[in-house]
């Protein structure tokens, strides 16, 4: 969903009036051909979309209103909306509703803020840019997983991070256990997140930054704006449709949480970083319950859908 | 016309991914078990382990090599971490090898499931260690040929030095002489916290490390008697009693509430003194420390020293179209000279005594007899249901949040909630 949607901020600045519309074609023949090896394009990613991931979702779905399990002697039977009542009833999954709005609430404005202002500054043209872009974008090219490994032995009460604060201070801050705490738990799991994904989104808004026309500076420039105004009125308005895939793309990706739970704290401490997807994974490998893992997933899938549904009403273009 | 063709594409489209992908189900289970060639396929998780691997290979080459071999067995490592999904997709394919390795207490859960079938051996399990042989409803589905123990590793000098006994299997630590011991060892300054109890450990290590500490109070994980409720048991005043015990241990500075990330490490550079570990870490230690280490059975905190039973055991699947090698290959390989090689390349427990007579550690008089003294007199077996996995989850939760602070009563009462709710939710996990 997301990869479709990449190319259109480039693609729309490039052109903005969209090419001629072509002669209409008279020769069916040729018509047809293009669309058979279109079709033809289409058809490998088609497929393997179809068998691998609307297929197993569409089954997943059926999967929430049964009690089946992954392992399990007993037939599957039909058990209607058990799953959800249950899943309504536990206190577990409204904590991490609230865990995983608490984190998006924050990685989303600070994460695509903090992208924006690394790719304005290697924007530039100076000698050893790539440099930058290239430790800017470091993280990101790392697994998460071993990120979040390498954060683990930072984050601890005699960690790295911690002895930082204490060198920095003069010895008067003693940094808290970070992900032993339920207070600290998840601002330390926030911070190292942003701290991987933010180059990621950094590319995106250096794409959108090149795509504005270097004219509508120079024209800003004899009209005696502002290093502020520049940006004001001709970088912001140009970064619109960039704007709405970044914000898209980190909602999603936020809401999605897990791997860095999975690996830093199991949820813990006391619930206070468990995530909707981490329960799912949870409730459906370890304690084998594969309908009520089902059923959090469907409940995760309308949850993106209305979110990224919301976001797309909100940044539609008003004409 | 141009919709009704994209019509007519699409749909093909899609027939075709169907038919596609049906074929290669077909094709797929078509090839897969009944090669009829005389090989049988065995599952194993110790991919990671070379030297425990190593010993499976050589028992299953000179199994082969032997002139009463029933089959060629062939052997199939996978990683420990993806060994378990991997024998539950194959199920589902109907595509399990002839013999798996199943870590002991999942056994019910397998048999229950109809992976596995009752084992007919021609070897003689019955003096075997106790908790090598894995039984449920009265039949036995697996069996081992090696077990571990739980033990408390110190150093005999910090022992000394503090003034504090060192405990016997005949007269083990009560729970007051323990309390006594960690604050003597406290006192001594040496270390921050001078127990390390694994508590960062996760999985499968949460119940098998600490639910004998709430045996030995006198509770439990479930209600043996049918096994079909935890309720008074894994939340009564028992249990209790462990969750604040436990706590306090945090509380009282004596333990880390996470501790580093390898235990045995940090007690042989000194950052703890008294290490609660398994018999696995014992031939390091002595290595690091030497004449130094006293091995110590667990503490008895009321009805008696308790630790973990079985390991990692074999066993053979309903599916097997050639059970009668399969059985035939287990009893060879539970030859004393087998389990003794598997024994000596893993640094775990034989599981018969004529197999430790032939490992002079293991011997009578040996350096690490005390583990198959333990093994023998204070193993308890994980509850032999096939609820015990999602025991183990919510067992493994409710210990995480104890340490973390959260109120002992109402987090076993969330434990037993979820639990009797599963069993019930699996009609009893009734055969």
């Amino acid at each position: 969903m997301t990869t479709t949607q990449l190319p259109s901020p480039g693609r729309r600045l490039a052109d903005p009036a969209p090419a001629a519309p072509p002669s209409k074609p008279r020769r069916r023949p040729r018509h047809l051909r293009e669309q058979i090896s279109g079709w033809g394009m289409i058809a490998p990613a088609a497929v393997l979309l179809l068998a691998f991931v609307f297929l197993p979702a569409i089954l997943g779905f059926g999967l929430a209103f049964t009690n089946a399990r992954l392992v399990s002697p007993r037939p599957v039977e039909f058990v209607g909306t058990d799953n959800f009542a249950r899943l309504f009833a536990d206190p577990v999954f409204w904590r991490s509703l609230l865990n995983v709005s608490y984190f998006a609430v924050v990685v989303v404005p600070v994460q695509s803020g903090l992208a924006l202002a690394m790719a304005l500054l290697i924007n530039k043209k100076f000698r050893g840019v790539n440099f930058f872009r290239t430790i800017y974008f470091l993280p990101v090219v790392t697994s998460m997983v071993v990120v979040s490994l390498l954060w683990l032995f930072m984050y601890r009460k005699d960690g790295l991070i911690n002895e930082l604060l204490s060198a920095a201070s003069f010895g008067l801050i003693n940094g808290p256990d970070w992900l032993n705490d339920p207070a600290t738990a998840m601002p330390a799991i926030i911070a190292l997140s942003i701290w991987q994904a933010a180059g990621f989104h950094m590319i995106i808004w250096l794409a959108g930054l090149q795509s504005i026309s270097g004219e509508l500076y120079e024209a800003a420039q004899l009209d005696g704006a502002s290093r502020w105004h520049q940006f004001r009125y001709v970088t912001w308005p140009g970064l619109t449709h960039t704007r709405t895939l970044v914000l898209v793309t980190i909602t999603i990706q936020a809401l999605g949480l897990f791997d860095q739970v999975s690996v830093m704290t199991q949820g813990g401490p006391l619930d206070s970083t468990t995530t909707i997807i981490y329960e799912a994974v949870r409730s459906g490998f370890k304690q084998q319950e594969t309908s009520y893992a089902s059923a959090i997933s469907l409940v995760f899938f309308v949850l993106v859908l209305l979110i990224s549904a919301v976001q797309r009403y909100l940044t539609r273009e008003k004409d | 016309m141009n919709k009704r063709f994209t019509r007519i594409l699409a749909t093909s489209v899609a027939a075709a991914a169907l038919v596609g992908s049906l074929g290669a189900c077909g094709k797929g289970s078509a090839s897969a078990p009944s090669a009829g060639s005389n090989e049988i396929t065995m599952w194993t998780h110790n991919a990671g382990n070379a030297e425990e691997l190593k010993a499976v290979e050589n028992i299953v080459d000179s199994y082969n090599k032997s002139a009463g071999a029933k089959a060629k067995i062939k052997v199939q490592a996978f990683p420990q971490d993806s060994y378990n999904d991997s024998v539950v997709s194959a199920a589902a394919a109907g595509k399990l090898p002839c013999i798996v390795d199943i870590d002991g207490p999942n056994v019910p859960n397998w048999a229950w499931a109809k992976y596995l079938t009752p084992l007919k051996l021609d070897a003689d399990v019955s003096k075997n260690l106790p908790s090598t042989v894995a039984k449920w409803e009265g039949e036995t589905y697996a069996v081992g040929t090696y077990d571990v123990a739980l033990a408390m590793l110190a150093r005999a000098s910090d022992l000394k030095a503090a003034g504090v006994r060192v405990a016997t299997v005949e007269k083990p630590w009560t729970k007051d002489e323990f309390q006594d011991a960690l604050t003597k060892l406290k006192a001594l300054g040496k270390w921050e916290y001078p127990l390390d109890m694994g508590t960062a450990g996760t999985g499968e290590w949460l119940p098998y490390a600490y639910s004998p500490f709430l045996q030995s109070f006198g509770g439990d994980l479930i209600n043996r008697d049918g096994f079909q409720s935890a309720d008074g048991v894994l939340n009564g005043d028992k249990a209790i009693e462990w969750a604040q015990w436990f706590r306090g241990l945090a509380d009282q500075g004596f333990m880390a509430k996470k501790s580093g990330k390898d235990s045995t490490q940090d007690f042989l550079n000194n950052k703890s003194g008294l290490l609660y570990t398994g018999s696995w870490a014992a031939d390091k230690a002595r290595a690091a420390v030497g004449k130094d280490l006293v091995v110590m059975p667990s503490v008895d905190l009321g009805t008696g020293p308790k630790i973990g039973g079985a390991s990692w055991q074999w066993g053979v699947t309903s599916g097997c179209n050639n059970s009668a090698a399969a059985m035939d290959y287990l009893s060879y390989s539970l030859k004393p000279e087998n389990l003794a090689a598997v024994a000596k390349a893993t640094g775990t427990i034989p599981a018969t005594d004529e197999a430790a007579a032939l490992l002079p550690e293991y011997a009578k008089g040996g350096t690490n007899r005390i583990f198959m003294e333990l093994s023998r007199n204070h193993a308890v077996m994980r509850p032999e249901t096939p609820a015990y996995p999602f025991i183990a989850t919510e067992y493994g939760k409710a210990v995480q949040d104890i340490l973390a602070g959260a109120d002992p009563k109402t987090a076993l009462d969330k434990s037993v909630k979820a639990i009797d709710a599963n069993i019930k939710s699996n009609g009893g996990y009734k055969n």
